[in-house]
C-alpha cells in the first residue's frame, strides 16, 4: 500500500509542478492578461482619478466629462438597477441572519463561564447552541451576504444588466428555507455529529439547489458580457460559485466515509469553505472596492492572478492541518502542513496589491466607510492567513490544537477578515440599489467602533488564554481543573468582546431597516464619516 | 464566455487534483488498514448513547484522539492512553475526534472512570464532582420523582446538590449515554501502531 500511495504523492507534486510552471509560462506569455491595461476595466472611460464613493470631500462626483463618458456611468446605473431584487434578498436575509447568528453566539459565550445559564431545556444546551451559531453566521450571514455582494458585482464587472436575477431570488428563498431547517434539526438534536457540516443531508440538498439557481444569472450575464477582460475580481467570483457546490456536495454525501477517513473528509471541507468559499469571495470584493474608491488601478494586474492560482492550488489542500497528531497517515498531515505554508505566496501576493494600492491614499480611511472597513478586513487576512500559515506548523500546532487560541484565530479570519469586508461592501452598494443613502453617518462611526473594539478584545482574550491553555495541557503536572480555571478570564472577555460586537450588529441592522424604509435625508449628498459639506449651522 | 469558461473549468480541476489527495487517497489507505481484533461493536444502546452524545454537542469540547507521546508528552501523562490508529475508528460513523479540549480527551474515559453511577451522577450536575466545572449539567437527562419505581435507577447528588424532596431517576437516555462513555475504552494494544512511536531516550 505504502510505495503506492509514494507514487500517487510523486505523481501529484509533479503534476502540480508542471501546473505551477504552464501557469508562469502563460502568464509571462500574456496568455491570460492584457498587463496592467486589464486592471483598469473596472473603470469606465475617463473614470480614472475619480473616486465612486466619494470618499475625497475636495473633487466633485464624477458624472462624465463628455458624452460618451456620461452614458458609460449611465450604464452602470443600469446595470446596478437590474441587480437590485436580487441583491436586496439576499442581503436583507443575510442580516437577519447576522443578528440571530450573534444573539447564539453570545449565548454560547456566557453558557463557557457561567455553566447552570439556561441549561433546563435540551434545546437550549450549550452543544446545541454552539452549532446553530456557527451554521447561522456561515450559511446565513457570510455566505449569502457573499452572494449578494456577487450578484451585485457581476453585472457591474460584466458591463451588462444582470440577466436571469429571478433565479437568485428564488435560490435565497430555498436557501433561507434550508437555513430554518437546518437550524431547527440541530436545536430538536438531529444534527449530523460532524462540524461545520452539522445540517442533516437531507436539508443540505437545498443548499446545493439554492446555490446552483445563483449560478444561472452568473452564466447568462457572464455570456452577455460588454468587456474584452475578465477583471481578477469576476474570477474569484467564478471559481468560488464552482468549488462550494462541488464542496458542499462531496463532504455530505451520507454513509460514505466512516472513522478517521471520514475526518479527513471533514477538515478538508471545512477548511475549503473558509479557502474556497468565503476567502475568493472576501478578497475579490476588496480588489473591486479598494481600487474603486482611491480612482486608481491595483498597482500590480499579473501579481493578483499569480495570486489567485496560487490560492487555487495551495488553499484546496490545507485542511489536514486540523488534524495534526491525529489518528491518520503522517503524509496527509505533512502535506496539508507543507500545502499551509505555501499559503504565504498568495497572501503576500495579494497584501502587495491591496496595501500598495492603498500607499499614499491612508487619508482616506477617515471618510470613506467602505474603505475604512474593506481595507482593515484586507489588512486583517494578511494576519490572519500569516498567522494560519504559522499554526499548521507542527511546533506551534502542539500548543495551540485544542485549545481557544483557535477559536480566535477562527474569528479573526471569518470575522475581522471577512465579515468587515461585507461591512463594507454593504455600505457601498444600499444606496447605488435603493437611489437613497444611508440616513445617519454617526450610526456608521457607532457600528464600527463597536465591532472594531469588540473583535479587539475578543481576540486579544483568547489567543492569550489559548496559548496558556495550550502550554498548560502538555505538562501532565498542572491538574486539568487548574486550567479550566485558568481560562476563566478570557471565556469572560470574550462575552464582553461578543456582547460589543452583537451591539454593534443591532445598530448596523437598525440602520439598514432605517435606509429601506427610507428615513433620513435622501440623497442630497453621501453619507461619510465626515460630512462632505458643512452640515448648515442650526 | 470562452475565457470564462476557462476560469472555471481550470478552478474545478485544481479542486478535483485536492479531492484526490485529500480525500480518495486516504480512504483508500485508511479502509485497507487492520480492526483491531479486540475492538469490539457498539451495542445498540451504547449507539444510542452516541447519538445522545452527538444530539448533544459533546464533541465541541471533548476530543476522542490521544496524541503520541513523543510529540504530545502531556497526552499520556494525563493518563489519556496511547496514541489513536485509524483502525480503533472502525465502526464510528460519523467520527467523534473533536478539535476542543475545553474538557478533557474521552477516549478511554470508560478505562478511566468506569462506574456507572460516577458517569450518571457527572451528567446530573458535573459540580457534584468537580466543583469549579464549567460542564454544563443535564437536568433533562432525569426525572425528579416522589419515590423511585422498582428498577428506576437512582442517582445521589450531594448537598446542595440534591433536590429538597424526592430522588432524581436516570432517563433511559441518561443510562444509554453513560453506557456510551463506558463503551469509550481503547486499552487493548494496537497491532498497527508503528514501532517507532515507542518512547525513545
Amino acid at each position: 500500500m505504502t510505495p503506492t500511495i509514494a507514487i500517487l504523492l510523486i505523481i501529484t507534486f509533479l503534476l502540480s509542478t508542471v501546473g505551477l510552471l504552464l501557469l508562469i509560462w502563460s502568464i509571462a506569455n500574456n496568455q491570460f492578461s492584457y498587463g496592467q491595461s486589464a486592471a483598469r476595466t473596472i473603470f469606465s472611460p475617463g473614470e480614472e482619478g475619480h473616486s465612486e464613493d466619494p470618499a475625497l470631500a475636495d473633487k466633485p462626483d464624477f458624472t462624465g466629462d463628455t458624452s460618451a463618458q456620461a452614458s458609460a456611468i449611465k450604464a452602470r446605473w443600469t446595470a446596478d438597477q437590474s441587480s437590485r431584487t436580487a441583491v436586496l434578498t439576499w442581503l436583507s436575509s443575510a442580516v437577519f441572519w447576522l443578528i440571530l447568528g450573534s444573539f447564539f453566539g453570545l449565548v454560547t459565550s456566557l453558557k463557557m463561564h457561567l455553566p447552570e445559564f439556561l441549561v433546563s431545556s435540551e434545546f437550549l444546551t450549550f452543544g446545541r447552541v454552539r452549532p446553530v451559531h456557527l451554521n447561522a453566521v456561515t450559511y446565513g450571514w457570510a455566505s449569502m451576504a457573499g452572494i449578494g455582494v456577487a450578484l451585485f458585482l457581476i453585472p457591474r464587472l460584466f458591463k451588462t444588466a444582470l440577466a436571469g436575477g429571478k433565479y437568485a431570488v428564488s435560490g435565497a428563498f430555498i436557501w433561507n428555507i434550508g437555513l430554518v431547517l437546518g437550524l431547527v434539526a440541530i436545536t430538536l438534536g438531529y444534527s449530523d455529529g460532524e462540524e461545520w457540516l452539522e445540517f442533516p443531508w437531507q436539508i443540505d440538498i437545498l443548499f446545493v439547489f439554492g446555490g446552483a439557481l445563483c449560478a444561472i444569472p452568473l452564466l447568462l450575464t457572464a455570456a452577455n458580457r460588454q468587456v474584452e477582460h475578465l477583471y481578477v475580481t469576476s474570477w474569484y467570483l467564478m471559481a468560488a460559485l464552482v468549488w462550494f457546490p462541488i464542496l458542499f456536495l462531496i463532504a455530505n454525501l451520507p454513509f460514505t466515509f466512516p472513522g478517521a477517513s471520514g475526518a479527513t473528509v471533514n477538515w478538508w471541507f471545512a477548511h475549503n469553505v473558509l479557502g474556497l468559499w468565503v476567502t475568493p469571495i472576501g478578497i475579490g470584493i476588496a480588489y473591486y472596492m479598494i481600487p474603486k474608491i482611491l480612482g486608481r488601478p491595483i498597482i500590480s494586474y499579473q501579481l493578483s492572478l499569480i495570486g489567485f492560482w496560487s490560492l487555487a492550488l495551495f488553499y484546496s489542500q490545507v485542511g489536514i492541518h486540523h488534524l495534526v497528531g491525529g489518528p491518520i497517515p503522517t503524509w496527509l498531515v505533512t502535506l496539508s502542513i507543507v500545502h499551509s505554508v505555501m499559503m504565504s505566496i498568495p497572501v503576500i501576493t495579494v497584501a502587495i496589491n491591496h496595501h500598495g494600492t492603498m500607499m499614499g491614499n491612508f487619508k482616506r480611511l477617515k471618510d470613506s466607510p467602505t474603505l475604512r472597513f474593506v481595507w482593515i478586513g484586507a489588512l486583517m487576512y494578511t494576519a490572519s492567513s500569516l498567522q494560519g500559515s504559522m499554526e499548521a506548523l507542527r511546533s506551534i500546532n502542539v500548543i495551540t490544537h485544542f485549545t481557544h487560541y483557535t477559536v480566535a484565530h477562527a474569528h479573526l479570519g471569518m470575522y475581522a477578515f471577512l465579515s468587515f469586508i461585507l461591512f463594507g461592501a454593504v455600505y457601498f452598494i444600499m444606496p447605488r440599489l435603493t437611489n437613497w443613502e444611508w440616513p445617519w453617518r454617526r450610526l456608521i462611526s457607532l457600528h464600527f467602533w463597536l465591532v472594531s473594539i469588540g473583535i479587539l478584545i475578543y481576540f486579544v482574550s483568547l489567543t492569550v488564554g489559548g496559548w496558556l491553555q495550550g502550554t498548560a495541557l502538555l505538562d501532565a503536572e498542572m491538574p486539568f481543573m487548574d486550567i479550566v480555571r485558568m481560562t476563566l478570564p478570557a471565556l469572560e472577555g470574550r462575552t464582553i468582546g461578543g456582547a460589543l460586537m452583537t451591539l454593534g450588529h443591532i445598530v448596523f441592522a437598525f440602520h439598514f431597516v432605517a435606509l429601506l424604509m427610507r428615513r433620513g435625508a435622501g440623497n442630497e449628498q453621501p453619507t461619510l464619516f465626515r460630512p462632505a459639506v458643512k452640515e448648515p449651522t442650526q | 464566455m470562452k475565457r470564462a469558461l476557462a476560469i472555471m473549468v481550470g478552478a474545478a480541476l485544481i479542486l478535483l487534483l485536492a479531492t484526490l489527495t485529500l480525500v480518495v487517497m486516504p480512504y483508500l489507505q485508511m479502509s485497507a488498514e487492520q480492526i483491531p481484533p479486540d475492538l469490539k461493536p457498539y451495542t445498540e444502546k451504547q449507539q444510542r448513547g452516541r447519538q445522545l452524545y452527538i444530539a448533544n454537542g459533546c464533541v465541541y469540547c471533548h476530543s476522542q484522539q490521544p496524541r503520541d507521546p513523543s510529540f504530545a508528552p502531556g497526552d499520556r501523562d494525563r493518563g489519556w492512553g496511547r496514541p489513536s490508529v485509524p483502525g480503533d475508528y472502525a465502526y464510528d460513523q460519523p467520527h467523534l475526534l473533536g478539535t476542543m479540549r475545553t474538557g478533557p480527551d474521552l477516549f478511554n474515559v470508560g478505562a478511566r472512570l468506569p462506574s456507572i453511577d460516577w458517569q450518571l451522577l457527572h451528567l446530573y450536575n458535573p459540580r457534584t464532582v468537580h466543583e469549579d466545572s464549567i460542564m454544563p449539567s443535564y437536568p433533562f437527562l432525569f426525572r425528579h420523582v416522589e419515590e423511585a419505581a422498582e428498577g428506576d435507577k437512582v442517582v445521589y447528588p450531594r448537598e446542595p446538590y440534591a433536590p429538597e424532596s424526592g430522588q432524581i431517576v436516570a432517563t433511559e437516555d441518561a443510562l444509554a449515554l453513560a453506557e456510551y462513555m463506558l463503551a469509550l475504552d481503547h486499552t487493548y494494544p494496537a497491532p498497527t501502531l508503528p514501532k517507532s512511536d515507542e518512547p525513545k531516550e
